[in-house]
């Protein structure tokens, strides 16, 4: 061991006493002088306890105590203390590193002494202008500056809050010193007695204490705005790997971490969960043998705790879940994934549903929301999730139903069919989302009762109960409110060219069926269907969904053509 | 009769609140279990046990129990016993009300204890935390192999229902109501609003001021039922791994439809004690079989929010 003394730590101690002592032994028997601030809110006893396990370490001192409470001047107070009292009685230290009773070294602390001796003019502080700094904890960035906070926000949110608002309504603007740019960042940092020294000794120190002293979470911000005034050479990021949640709260790290920490490469971490006896037990005991003069490497952490952030603004789309539940407007997605609704397709075309299946390599759906079950597409009792074909389980919550089948199946697109003789709770549901792709031939529901064996009153009552249905279904889809894909066209356009509309469909549901289709289903026997219209015409209804089928008036039946199957011109 | 050990009870202890009716062979398990997890004491309230279950506890170092013969309908379904109990033994504590065929799972409990999240809860400000109810089955009759006194129950119950939850919210308590599940999908398929009510808020830091309304479904003041996230987010929550269909179910449907004293009437009992007569095989071919907690999370039945 080679340790010079030329770095010294001030540790800022207020809980979990047993584990600061533990690291300020390490960093005191590892050759590094250290100053201990103890808040003054831990009894005595505790005090005393705490002190007289660490009165062996020659190189341990402890400073004056202050109360320090989060977001308050009085933290800065310690700090200043303390690191005055480091100054004064450790003229060899060049850098002082301020941590916590919670930061845990991850190196060897020779490594961190070779880094700074290697940097000796260097002050690692970050320090950022306050445009630039992405964490605006209570909405406060720039106005921690120009307001006074003489409340506590953690005692007395209420009256902080208030006093806030007053102040922006009557135009309260506090002036800062001259000279002085506000600066933020991380409230641990490393710096050279140089720095540090001016600091503490310049004759306005005074001036610029009795305006911090307002400023909301100084500490985040005294040290960062005033090097800018005395340092030669910023640094500005922090030593010490601190992890902040979206509320600016800092990420603890558990025994799980190990790795993740080890591989960081960072000096120091915090804050550590007293409890992790793992983290304390391999960092507390590196070998120091083969040092490593590697650069910290936060980056694969980063993306674990970003990811953690993400989570919890934003959550995962489409999943409705016990600590997920958004209220309208807010889903940041109303599914998990895109899935077609087809209507009319089924009535039409032959054997459509195996066609689809094998042409766009997706499973497809019968009805989903039939009257009498949710006929999934393997025709059984239960489907993807465990979800029941009962149509009474499936009404009583049909938003769910959807949304969880789409949930289930993992980013697989589904296809379902879909008619006015299906379940219409879901119209505005589904019109709303950017996901569901909507095909309808209007009008082809009618097929079905055309190749029915009921009565013609009847079937005129069933077709105009269906048009009513499908006539608003379309109202919906005709808002301006709509996010849904949605391409409509009536049973006459249709059977003119069916080939474009199926080939949309395998469009909408994934690139890979970008390959011409060689086959396609056929139509059902329309012969007579103009005649048929034209009967439910002449009992007085208005069949217009389907559009144009012209009557063969005369009844005369021309010899069916053989259909040949639709080839693609390309 | 009355072992009462709360005097034991430190500050910082996090203890598990539970009622119990001739539960015997599955107590030492449930202690054991939640014994690795951190739990320092454990508070039962004895409904009349005639099995042991009461003995047993009494015999338990870090466990107090109370007697009841009373109804535990009248009681609303112990409800208010535990209310007691909490109010008196829970105040300024992390507490855990707990059925004893009920098993915390939650973000990270394979490599961190449970003092682990309440450390995380306290510092986020968060006094409640969600964990639906997942029941749990064994693929084949539920009566097929025997529970063992001693055995994880998730050996045999070993699958769950991954993706059929419906989820409403109850505004009066604002809390979210929770159905589905196998029982849902194969009891209750005539009527499905019956269903059984999954949301479950178990761990509460708890305060002289809260009280459970209804099981551990929803509490007062309301605020302690916002567990879920409106804006889209996810807040950090687990799941009740709920070991209720093992061999044991039989007996027990049986024995609870005769006693009556289960919520609206023990329709719920009724539904499955019909249902077992049959073939009470709850296994299905989409059934999900259990791995951990990731896997809940990963499904999304749990989350974990933005603890890292």
């Amino acid at each position: 061991m080679n340790n010079p003394g030329t770095v010294g730590v001030v540790m800022l101690v207020h809980e979990a006493l047993d584990r600061a002592a533990q690291v300020a032994r390490h960093w005191a028997a590892s050759g590094c002088p250290v100053v201990v601030h103890v808040d003054l809110q831990v009894s005595d006893d505790d005090f005393a306890g705490f002190s007289n396990g660490l009165s062996d370490l020659p190189n341990l001192v402890f400073s004056n105590r202050h109360r320090c409470e989060w977001g308050a001047w009085s933290l800065v107070q310690a700090s200043q203390t303390a690191a005055k009292l480091m100054l004064d009685t450790y003229p060899d230290v060049r850098h002082v590193y301020l941590a916590s009773g919670s930061c845990l070294p991850l190196r060897p602390v020779q490594e961190l002494v070779d880094y700074l001796d290697e940097r000796p003019r260097t002050d690692f502080i970050e320090s950022t202008t306050t445009q630039d700094v992405p964490w605006t904890t209570g909405g406060l960035n720039s106005e921690r500056f120009t307001l006074r906070f003489p409340f506590s926000w953690k005692r007395h949110r209420r009256l902080f809050d208030r006093f806030v608002r007053l102040q922006r309504r009557v135009g309260y603007k506090r002036k800062m010193p001259d000279g002085l740019i506000p600066h933020l960042g991380s409230q641990w940092w490393c710096l050279t007695r140089q720095t540090l020294s001016a600091l503490l000794e310049d004759p306005k120190r005074k001036i610029y204490e009795n305006y911090f002293k307002w400023v909301w979470i100084p500490d985040e911000s005294y040290y960062q705005t005033m090097v800018r005034l005395y340092s030669t050479n910023i640094e500005s990021r922090s030593l010490t790997l601190a992890k902040f949640d979206y509320q600016g709260k800092p990420h603890t790290f558990y025994n799980d971490h190990l790795q993740l920490l080890r591989r960081s490469d960072c000096f120091v971490a915090r804050k550590i969960w007293p409890r992790a006896d793992r983290l304390y037990q391999a960092f507390l005991n590196t070998n120091s043998s083969n040092l490593k003069h590697t650069e910290p490497n936060p980056g694969k952490i980063d993306r674990v705790f970003s990811k953690a952030v993400e989570r919890r603004t934003l959550g995962r789309a489409g999943l409705y879940m016990q600590s997920r539940y958004p209220v309208e407007g807010r889903e940041n997605g109303l599914t998990a994934s895109g899935y077609s609704v087809l209507q009319g397709f089924d009535e039409l075309l032959l054997d459509f549903s195996p066609w689809l299946e094998k042409n766009a390599g997706v499973k497809v759906h019968g009805h989903l929301f039939s009257p009498e079950r949710a006929e999934f597409s393997d025709g059984g009792p239960v489907y993807n999730g465990c979800l029941s074909e009962s149509a009474l389980v499936r009404d009583y919550n049909p938003k769910s139903f959807l949304t969880n089948l789409i949930w289930n199946a993992r980013g697989e697109h589904q296809c379902f069919q879909f008619g006015p003789n299906d379940t219409q709770a879901l119209n505005w549901f589904i019109a709303k989302d950017p996901n569901a792709h909507i095909h309808i031939i209007t009008g082809a529901w009618v097929v079905p009762l055309f190749h029915s064996n009921l009565n013609f009153s009847e079937i005129r009552k069933e077709a105009a109960r269906l048009q009513r249905i499908e006539s608003a279904q379309l109202n919906v889809l005709r808002s301006p409110y709509v996010k849904a894909r949605v391409q409509t066209l009536n049973m006459s356009e249709f059977v003119e060219s069916p080939m474009e509309v199926l080939q949309t469909i395998l469009d909408a549901i994934g690139p890979r069926n970008m390959r011409a289709l060689s086959e396609v289903p056929k139509l059902v026997d329309l012969t007579g269907f103009g005649k048929f219209l034209q009967n439910l015409k002449n009992q007085g209804m208005h069949p217009y969904l389907m559009g144009d089928f012209p009557a063969d008036t005369l009844g005369i039946q021309k010899p069916p053509k053989p259909r040949k199957p639709y080839l693609v011109r390309k | 009769m009355v072992s009462n050990r709360t005097g034991q009870i430190e500050p910082c202890d996090i203890i598990v609140f539970s009622t119990i009716r001739n539960e015997r062979v599955r107590l030492p398990y449930f202690l054991k279990y939640y014994r690795d997890m951190g739990v320092n004491h454990f508070v039962f309230v004895d409904n009349d046990s005639d099995d042991g279950s009461r003995e047993y506890i009494a015999g338990q170092p870090d466990a107090s129990i109370w007697t009841t013969k009373h109804s535990y309908k009248t009681a609303r379904f112990g409800t208010d016993w535990l209310n007691w109990l909490l109010s008196r033994y829970g105040r300024g504590h992390w507490t855990l009300t707990v059925d004893v065929d009920e098993f915390l799972v939650f973000p990270f409990s394979d490599t961190r204890p449970l003092r682990a999240l309440t450390d995380w809860l306290d510092a986020s400000s968060i006094p409640s935390f969600s964990a639906m109810l997942l029941d749990m089955y064994p693929k084949g009759r539920i009566d097929a192999v025997p529970y063992e006194e001693g055995q994880d129950p998730f050996e045999i119950a070993a699958w769950f229902d991954s993706g059929n939850y419906t989820i409403s919210k109850n505004n009066r308590y604002a809390n979210l109501w929770i159905q589905g599940g196998p029982r849902a999908r194969t009891f209750f398929t005539q009527n499905p609003e019956r269903a059984p009510a999954m949301n479950k808020i178990p761990l509460v830091k708890w305060d002289r001021h809260y009280t459970y309304v209804s099981s551990t479904h929803m509490l007062l003041p309301r605020i302690l039922n916002k567990v879920y996230d409106v804006g889209g987010g996810e807040k950090a929550s687990g799941c009740l791994l709920h070991a209720k269909f093992l061999d044991t179910f039989g007996a027990k449907a049986k024995e609870e439809l005769k006693r009556g004293q289960h919520y609206a009437n023990s329709h719920e009992y009724k539904a499955y004690h019909d249902a077992m007569r049959q073939d009470p095989d709850l296994w299905c071919k989409w059934s999900e079989k259990y791995i951990n907690w990731r896997q809940l999370e990963i499904l999304g039945l749990m989350s974990k929010g933005n603890w890292a």
